[in-house]
């Protein structure tokens, strides 16, 4: 233990007074005075700079923020924008034998005269939509597409702004997959390209399971428009099966319509459903473990809709043709069904 | 994924080449084969393009494919030039009693596909096998009811010139 000689030779060295007496005494208490004064000058000096930080942090964030909404509004607007050289036939050959695998041992896909496609230009095909947000149908079709014309000829599908946006919108625009807009089937079409839309979208593909049979496109015509603007002729296609992958409740209109997700997300359903794993699938957001539902497809006889209806036709006349003739279809697939799922 | 069978067919090679240089036999006795469609001017020969299909599962899978070897009367082959990689032979040999042995040996893959198309090759195998083996029996069933035929007619040439 240091003695109060060496305590105050040590105070002297360090500039204070002698530590014996009373000057010693006042002298450590100026000391403490000073050591008081410096530590709340440095304490408002810290408090400065943690301002200073904090400002900085604050700005920073703000830039940061700023920088990531934009990114996110320019990848939003990339991604409903179709740029059909996303389309990558290479990785999409690379992904045949995946997509033959699932077709053919979980699906048992059976894909019916694809020779009624033109054998090249453009086309509308124009699909039932099954099977929730998985849809099934579309990967069945697009492999049986895929190997029957080769992954050269160019082959888009389109699909909803929300699926668009998701994680694994990169895999499906490699695939050939663009935001459904008429002016993205304008692009298509115009560039030479075959084209797959499913007029009924998320209504029809979140139909209740037991209007499974039922073509709805819900008195939708932009295809015929579409078609007759781009001067192409429209291939039916029709599946069954898909909506057997779930149990299909209801498509919740009237929850999407409470929600408000018509006006801030172009959702007119929010789908309820039983589906593995979930159980209760309130939105199919996540999608679900499709059922081994027996998918079957078939390719009717292409439409030249101003050569059949006339160059003014009637878009009414014209729906009530198509819809007819790809209803007779599916009641006629839905015959030849002995049991749900296993076909 | 290379597969091999092979068959003997009471009948000359030159027979069993003819019947086998012709494309528009092929949908006759090819099994699985949907599609086999010359493409181009040429019909047969080294280079001639064909677009051809077989159904595999869910899928007819296939493309253009181009022969690349044309050995006449002994070995033909070709090679994928779009759509899933394969590569065929006709490989013909004559062994005695005026008859041949016919080998058909077929690979296939994807470049590039990894795990999956590994599994997938393998899955595809059996049904690809058994097409293989019902292609020899039905190419054996038309060539030696040609051969069959062939004979029956220089009979009756014979019997014809004799009387």
């Amino acid at each position: 233990m240091a003695d109060e000689r060496t305590i105050s030779e040590q105070a002297k060295r360090n500039g204070g007074g002698a530590h014996n007496g009373l000057t010693g005494r006042l002298g450590s208490i100026r000391d403490i005075g000073r050591v008081g004064g410096g530590v709340a000058k440095a304490t408002r000096e810290f408090a400065r700079a943690g301002r200073r930080l904090a400002t900085a942090i604050a700005e920073a964030g703000q830039d940061a923020a700023a920088e990531a909404t934009a990114r996110a509004a320019r990848e939003a607007r990339d991604r409903l924008t179709a740029d059909l050289d996303d389309r990558d036939p290479d990785h999409l050959r690379e992904q045949l034998p995946l997509l033959w695998l699932i077709a053919s041992f979980w699906f048992r896909g059976d894909v019916r005269n694809l020779g009624n496609i033109p054998e090249e230009g453009p086309v509308l095909m124009v699909g039932n939509h099954s099977g929730g947000n998985l849809t099934p149908d579309t990967f069945v079709f697009t492999l049986a597409f895929s190997t029957y014309f080769g992954v050269e000829r160019p082959f888009h599908q389109l699909a909803h702004n929300l699926v668009m946006a998701s994680p694994y919108a990169r895999l499906l625009r490699s695939g050939g997959t663009v935001a459904a807009s008429h002016a993205n089937s304008r692009t298509a079409l115009d560039s030479g390209a075959a084209l797959l839309v499913y007029p009924g979208g998320d209504w029809e593909v979140h139909r209740p399971t037991w209007e499974r049979n039922r073509v709805d496109f819900a008195g939708r015509k932009g295809f015929i428009r579409l078609a007759l603007d781009a001067d192409v002729p429209i291939v039916p296609v029709v599946s069954i099966g898909g909506q057997e992958t779930a149990l299909f409740l209801s498509r919740g209109a009237w929850l999407a319509q409470l929600l408000r997700l018509d006006r801030y997300m172009r959702l007119k359903v929010l789908p309820i459903s039983l589906a593995l794993p979930w159980g209760l699938n309130i939105g199919d957001f996540l999608g679900h473990f499709p059922l081994p539902a027996k998918l079957t497809v078939e390719v009717l006889e292409p439409i030249d809709v101003r050569e059949q209806f006339g160059d003014e036709p009637d878009l009414d006349e014209v729906y009530e043709y198509v819809t007819r003739v790809m209803q007779e279809t599916l009641d006629t697939l839905a015959a030849e069904r002995r049991f749900p799922v296993i076909g | 994924m290379r597969l091999n069978e092979s068959i003997i067919i009471s009948a000359p090679p030159k027979l069993v080449w003819g019947y086998l240089a012709d494309p528009s036999n092929y949908l006759h006795f090819m099994s699985g084969v949907t599609r086999w469609e010359v493409a181009g001017e040429q019909r047969s020969g080294l280079g001639a393009r064909y677009r051809m299909l077989i159904r595999v599962g869910s899928a007819e899978i296939g493309g253009l494919i181009e022969m690349v070897e044309w050995k006449e009367g002994l070995d033909m082959a070709w090679s994928s030039v779009t759509g899933v990689d394969q590569r065929g032979r006709w490989r013909l040999r004559e062994i005695p009693d005026g008859r041949t042995k016919v080998e058909f040996r077929f690979a296939y893959g994807v470049a590039g596909s990894g795990i999956p198309g590994w599994i997938a090759e393998l899955f595809a195998a059996p049904q690809l096998g058994r097409h293989l083996r019902r292609t020899l029996q039905q190419l054996k069933r038309q060539v030696e009811h040609e051969q069959l035929r062939a004979e029956a007619a220089a009979r009756q040439r014979e019997r014809a010139a004799a009387s």
